[in-house]
């Protein structure tokens, strides 16, 4: 009889793996646990929360259900890759698309993800210069990459600073990996170009002690801080710079050190007036939150309401947006059945998403239009300021460029080296 | 019974030498080599190629290496990471300066620069030991990676420090299914331990053993102590480089020097010490254990969540996988702190003596 049952629930088991067949399926590799659990958490509640939102209100897409599996990999890249590879096999059509949420997997997924077809969207990180879709035709840097965020950032501090800036002493204060590295040739460059002095202080990992960074920066006497840290290190170079008496309002960090979670971990009043790039905005007065809200947290079936509207929730449901919206545009050219990787990746490349599009889906103003290409796969390469007033994060600024020519010119060079590198004759899929 | 060396006579010095003496042995041994060559790749998916198979052969060679150092020579080393990381810049720059370079020279080279760093850092162990040398080669885990990143030649000029490795061809052929990749890190592993076996069982192996166990009374012996430990630094990150630029051109394709963080270097030493030190064998099982188990784990707690109908959050899965993996470590480690190598060989007297055990 026991075993009877246990049959049974192999039985039940493989049935639903048939039931669910007709389903999109979006593999999800995340991470809740680990050193980077605070950053995760509330980004993977945001997508999967938008996912629920689709299936509560509009039951799917265009009528076909949406199913999802999370697969935890901490942070740890073997683990990622490992995620991928079982994600891979589960679902009718695959993952959908890939969300790899962190630079370790992003670079390991490169050569991979095309050969399985499986598009890869990194929102706000991973290769810049895979924004060239025609050596990358399978990757997405959607809505702005960093060296657009990077030269945005100069720009929003020409904006504030008094007569410009020209001949103001900026500090890069970047944590010293491969990550920090990134914005450094552009931000070189706009020196150059715009003709103010850059010094760089790198902060080593962690970054949870910074006091000698902060001495050389007071030493430096500079006009304003660039904070390009991670993790850690941001709560902790906001902290150093009160005790160094340094002004927060001269501080902008990038849209990684500019959460909720790094201003309260250093104390929330003392972060205030610290400004930092976005390329979401923060706040639940949007109508997707509010329905998000109402369709699935009222119903007792969201992840963590206190989540809802800060900063990395957002992404999150914007993440899954431009996901969801790929596949809608690829239905609309495929008709409204499940969408394969292929499928998914033409729907991502020929992506428009206009302020009016944006406002009827009730995303308004929370992020900026987005419209791709083969050539561009950032769709906007736009970023917003906000600022913390002690509470919350307030908007400072209007969706900001940066210099886009330059941004591009660098992008199309690196592209071009890592196609010779590989054997890439660069074209459009 | 199933394993007794009765009547197996060893009727030439050659016999005598053999890497595997005993009939049983080597028809063990050779069928699994036969079953992981020919029939694997025939019935392992995609997902056990690449997920599992690939990453365990890699860390399967790192952990030899660091064996080699630690278990045989005796010098403990944490810069096991940044001696694969260097083996992996390497072969990457060998791979792309030296036109039409076969890709088993740019490896080979990568291990060798590796063991001319390795000798370097290793050079502090001529006047230190045990955990003072521990901190020494910790410098090495923390100076590589920095200055992979720092000097942008190693990585030609990519802006993030972060290098993609271009295309594997060997003899014409492109090595770029998960089949072919694990056929050709199953050689690669399968030669270097037959030469790591047969170096440990060399003159110098023995030296390496005699230093470990005692240095004075090695020295006392006429072993020079000063060759034999920077020896064994240098077959060790020769193996570590190895399995670096294997790690980065066959299993990640693209690396960056913060993936060889000191997380792997631990991991490598766990791998040894769960598997046992100064074991060859030991280090495949121990490279098993940590790269298998927590899959292993994982797929069992998904298994029963759906099997019962209850959803378990990949959060807790993970936690849950996590505690159950401790739990195991200090488990076997108090039941065998000689590692999984010393159970297996428990078990091979076992099976000599069953069923009349005296």
């Amino acid at each position: 009889m026991r075993k009877l049952s246990f049959l049974s629930f192999i039985f039940i088991f493989f049935l639903n793996h048939l039931y669910a067949e007709d389903s999109q399926f979006f593999g999800i590799a995340g991470y809740r646990v680990g050193p980077y659990a605070a950053g995760g958490t509330p980004f993977f509640t945001g997508y999967i929360d938008y996912l629920k939102l689709l299936n509560e209100r509009d039951g799917g897409l265009n009528k076909v259900n949406i199913t999802w599996e999370e697969c935890e990999f901490e942070y740890n890249t073997a683990k990622g890759l490992e995620c991928y590879e079982r994600l891979k096999t589960r679902g009718k059509t695959g993952p959908t698309a890939i969300h790899p949420m962190s630079t370790g997997v992003t670079y390991g997924l490169m050569d991979k993800a095309p050969k399985d077809e499986i598009p890869l969207i990194t929102l706000g990180y991973g290769r810049t210069d895979a924004t060239d879709g025609r050596v990358f035709p399978w990757v997405f840097p959607l809505v702005t990459n960093y060296w657009s965020q990077a030269s945005a950032i100069i720009e929003f501090i020409n904006q504030k600073a008094k007569d410009g800036i020209q001949g103001k002493k900026i500090v890069l204060l970047y944590h010293d990996s491969a990550y920090g590295k990134e914005p450094q040739n552009v931000i070189e460059q706009e020196a150059k170009k715009l003709k103010f002095e850059l010094v760089k202080v790198p902060v080593p990992h962690p970054g949870n002690e910074q006091q000698s960074q902060w001495l050389q920066i007071r030493k430096e006497r500079p006009d304003w801080v660039i904070l390009w840290g991670w993790g850690v290190m941001n709560a902790t170079a906001i902290k150093t710079a009160q005790k160094v008496g340094f002004k927060r309002n001269k501080i902008v960090g990038n849209w990684w050190a500019g959460s909720e979670i790094d201003t309260e971990a250093a104390g929330g009043k003392v972060a205030k007036g610290y400004y930092a790039a976005t390329l979401n905005l923060s706040g639940s007065d949007f109508k997707v939150v509010q329905d998000i809200k109402k369709y699935v947290y009222d119903k007792g079936k969201g992840g963590n309401e206190k989540y809802l509207g800060t900063v990395l929730w957002n992404r999150g449901v914007v993440a899954a947006l431009v996901t969801v919206e790929g596949v809608k545009k690829a239905q609309s050219k495929y008709g409204n059945k499940v969408m394969t990787g292929a499928q998914v990746r033409w729907g991502l490349e020929n992506l428009s998403l206009s302020k009016d599009d944006l406002k009827k889906l009730g995303f308004g103003d929370m992020v900026p239009p987005i419209k791709l290409s083969c050539e561009n796969h950032e769709g906007a390469g736009l970023t917003r300021f906000q600022q913390w007033d002690g509470k919350q994060w307030t908007v400072a600024s209007d969706w900001i460029g940066g210099d886009k020519k330059l941004v591009r010119n660098m992008i199309e060079k690196s592209a071009a080296q890592y196609a010779k590198e590989k054997n890439i004759t660069p074209k459009c899929l | 019974m199933f394993y007794r060396e009765n009547g197996q006579f060893k009727i030439s010095y050659s016999k005598d030498q053999a890497l595997l003496t005993i009939s049983q042995d080597k028809f063990f041994i050779f069928a699994l080599v036969a079953f992981s060559l020919l029939i694997v790749p025939f019935i392992a998916s995609d997902y056990w190629l690449t997920a599992i198979l690939i990453p365990f052969l890699v860390f399967t060679l790192a952990a030899l290496g660091l064996n080699i150092l630690t278990g045989y020579a005796g010098q403990l080393s944490l810069g096991t990471a940044a001696f694969m990381a260097v083996g992996a810049y390497a072969a990457y720059n060998f791979q792309i300066r030296v036109p039409n370079i076969p890709i088993i020279f740019s490896f080979i080279g990568g291990g060798l620069i590796a063991a001319a760093v390795g000798v370097l850092f290793g050079l502090p162990s001529l006047r230190i030991r045990g955990f003072y040398l521990a901190v020494a080669t910790l410098a090495a885990q923390f100076f590589i990676p920095w200055l992979l990143i720092k000097v942008e030649w190693f990585s030609n000029y990519n802006p993030s420090g972060v290098i993609t490795t271009p295309p594997v061809t060997f003899f014409g052929f492109i090595i770029d299914t998960p089949v072919s990749k694990y056929i050709f890190i199953l050689v690669i592993v399968i030669l270097l331990t037959i030469l790591a076996k047969n170096l440990i069982r060399s003159k110098i192996g023995r030296s390496w053993m005699a230093v470990r166990d005692m240095d004075i009374a090695a020295e006392v012996i006429g072993i020079p102590i000063m060759k034999t430990k920077l020896i064994a630094f240098a077959v060790s990150s020769f193996y570590c480089g190895v399995a670096g630029a294997v790690y980065a051109f066959l299993y990640l394709g693209s690396v960056e020097p913060d993936g060889f963080n000191i997380d792997l270097s631990f991991r490598i030493l766990f791998m040894i010490i769960i598997g046992g030190i100064g074991s060859v064998m030991g280090s495949y099982f121990g490279a098993a254990f940590i790269t298998l188990l927590p899959i292993l784990l994982e797929n069992i707690i998904h298994f029963l969540a759906v099997a019962l109908s209850i959803t378990i959050s990949s959060a807790v899965t993970s936690v849950l996988q996590l505690l159950i993996f401790g739990a195991l470590i200090i488990f076997f480690l108090i039941v065998e702190p000689h590692g999984l190598a010393r159970l297996w060989s428990i078990l091979k007297e076992k099976l000599r003596l069953w069923p009349f055990p005296y």
